[in-house]
């Protein structure tokens, strides 16, 4: 059955929506990330426009992040305090990252600027990740239930502006989720993704917080970037549609809620080394994408 | 919606001694194509009758757009949009109908002269410094692409006389036909030469919630965010709300 979409302009069959809706929420419950990553290209490729998949992505996320949230606020796992932070250098970056996205648009560069970032990123990423928990992996067999440090502290932990975070047992400078929630606000703007998934190691890797805690709160920051992405974007661009956006959610949130149940079986190192190979694996589509010669060199934008 | 068509097609044909002033008479079965939420494309027939014998061509143009076309090359091993030419004036969607080939009915100055044709098509170019070859090719790009979408008609259509005054045509629009005013040309072709021709506007809009979503949209852009971000919150807690227990 199609459902013709008043923004994007275009018909789309509901079953293709919900079902891409769905996957995309279950990857979401189980690592805390948004799924975004996933869900705009896959919307680009059955048909719509690139601007309007980035934008309606972003406001999708909101209801997916909020069922997501909810879920791991029921268990205890959300640490308010550091997601407040994190929110704070949230929205500046994701009012830089729109009027960014503008200027992408008017340039006629936003494909390449979106693929090219979020291959260079998740490439990084997923091998450092899949590095560090196979590690965990072999160690954790070997040594069987041996005690290690909470975690490693780094130059970058010692900033000025120390801040104590109780949930996740942490005395660290609020630079540093500042400059995170910042970073992580532009790419949300400019990727129509909530930034979980760069959030998510950042969180264990550079913030160093204990892997319980971070989906939860990972989920409960992007929840008010997504919203004032959605906002932004609908002001500056107007490409938010919100019939796509209710759809893909009807599927996202059910997704979600499975994902969660099925994430909390999964013990931290094994979690952390699934995503890895997710990212990696999206990465390399990515920059394969970009290699191998277009079908059509040539493309298509009405001019404003 | 038939009935009233066949009494018009029968009226226009008994009425000869009136329609013998006018030597064409056409109009479309609608004049208004309303994209609602189950929007799957649409056809409109065209109808009409002559004073004689003649052939009919019928040009049909949706709004005019600027519009940009890249060209992706590569460099150091990536694919990226380079070279532009924004084409001023491209009609959104273009269809051509004739009761015979063009070629026997009409020359090509006179095709040309009506924009009888894709490779008649008026296209103005913005960019000053680009050579003949490269518009060429960037035409030939912007066209393919728009016949891909089914925008632009690949082949020219039929009109069907019935007898040898009465005619129709059917026009086929896809889901993604874009908004706006069109316009049909009918002209009437005798002896390689437009005797007389007729334009007859139709408007493409959107229509029920969609229509009032978009005038929402661009009106009230902050509202809508703001209407966005509460509904897909309210959604994702609902959503979660049969899981609270488990």
């Amino acid at each position: 059955m199609d459902i013709y979409l008043p923004i994007a302009a275009v018909s789309l069959d509901v079953f293709v929506l919900l079902v891409l809706g769905g996957a995309v929420g279950f990857l979401s419950g189980v690592f805390g990330v948004g799924g975004g990553f996933l869900l705009t290209p896959f919307l680009i490729f059955i048909g719509v426009p690139h601007a309007v998949a980035v934008a309606s992505s972003a406001n999708q996320l909101v209801g997916a992040s909020v069922s997501g949230a909810l879920a791991h606020w029921r268990r205890g796992n959300v640490d308010l305090q550091m997601g407040l932070v994190l929110l704070v250098g949230g929205f500046a970056g994701s009012a830089v990252g729109v009027w960014i996205f503008a200027m992408l648009r008017r340039i006629g560069q936003v494909e390449l600027a979106v693929s090219l970032s979020y291959a260079l990123l998740l490439g990084t990423l997923g091998i450092l990740m899949l590095v560090e928990s196979s590690r965990a992996i072999i160690r954790g067999r070997r040594l069987g239930a041996s005690r290690r440090k909470l975690h490693q502290h780094t130059w970058l932990h010692g900033l000025p502006l120390k801040m104590r975070f109780r949930r996740s047992k942490l005395y660290i400078s609020a630079l540093l989720p500042l400059a995170l929630g910042f970073l992580v606000g532009i790419l949300s703007a400019i990727m129509g993704v909530g930034g979980g998934f760069v959030m998510v190691p950042a969180m264990i890797y550079m913030l160093g917080m204990p892997t319980a805690m971070v989906p939860g709160t990972s989920l409960f920051q992007i929840i008010f970037v997504a919203a004032s992405v959605t906002v932004l974007q609908a002001i500056e661009n107007g490409t938010v549609d919100i019939v796509l956006a209710l759809v893909l959610l009807v599927g996202g949130v059910i997704g979600a809620q499975l994902g969660t149940r099925f994430g909390q079986r999964l013990r931290g190192e094994q979690l952390r080394a699934l995503l890895a190979v997710v990212v990696l694996a999206v990465a390399g589509k990515l920059l394969f994408d970009l290699t191998v010669t277009p079908e059509d060199l040539f493309s298509l934008a009405i001019s404003e | 919606m038939k009935r009233w068509l066949l009494a018009t097609l029968c009226l226009a044909s008994l009425a000869t001694p009136a329609a013998a002033a006018e030597p064409l008479i056409a109009d479309l079965t609608s004049h208004l194509i309303a994209i609602t939420t189950g929007f799957t494309g649409t056809n409109v027939v065209l109808f009409g009758s002559t004073d004689g014998a003649g052939d009919i061509i019928v040009v049909v143009r949706g709004p005019e757009r600027d519009t940009i076309v890249r060209r992706k090359s590569r460099v150091a091993g990536l694919w990226i949009n380079k070279r532009q030419v924004t084409f001023t004036s491209v009609p959104s969607y273009y269809a051509v109908f004739s009761s015979r080939p063009l070629a026997e009915i009409a020359p090509p100055s006179v095709q040309a002269l009506h924009q009888i044709g894709l490779t008649n098509l008026h296209l103005g170019v913005l960019e000053r410094k680009r050579s003949p070859d490269d518009v060429a090719n960037f035409r030939a790009a912007l066209i393919r692409d728009r016949q891909r979408d089914g925008l632009f008609g690949d082949t020219v259509g039929r009109v069907n006389f019935l007898g040898d005054r009465l005619f129709r045509a059917t026009i086929t629009f896809p889901a993604n036909v874009p908004t706006g005013t069109y316009l049909v040309e009918i002209f009437l072709v005798r002896d390689k030469g437009v005797v007389t021709g007729q334009t007859t506007p139709l408007v493409v809009s959107q229509a029920g919630i969609d229509a009032e979503i978009n005038e929402f949209a661009g009106r009230w852009a902050f509202f809508y965010g703001v209407v966005a971000v509460v509904g897909a919150a309210m959604a994702g807690w609902l959503a979660s709300l049969p899981f609270r227990n488990a």
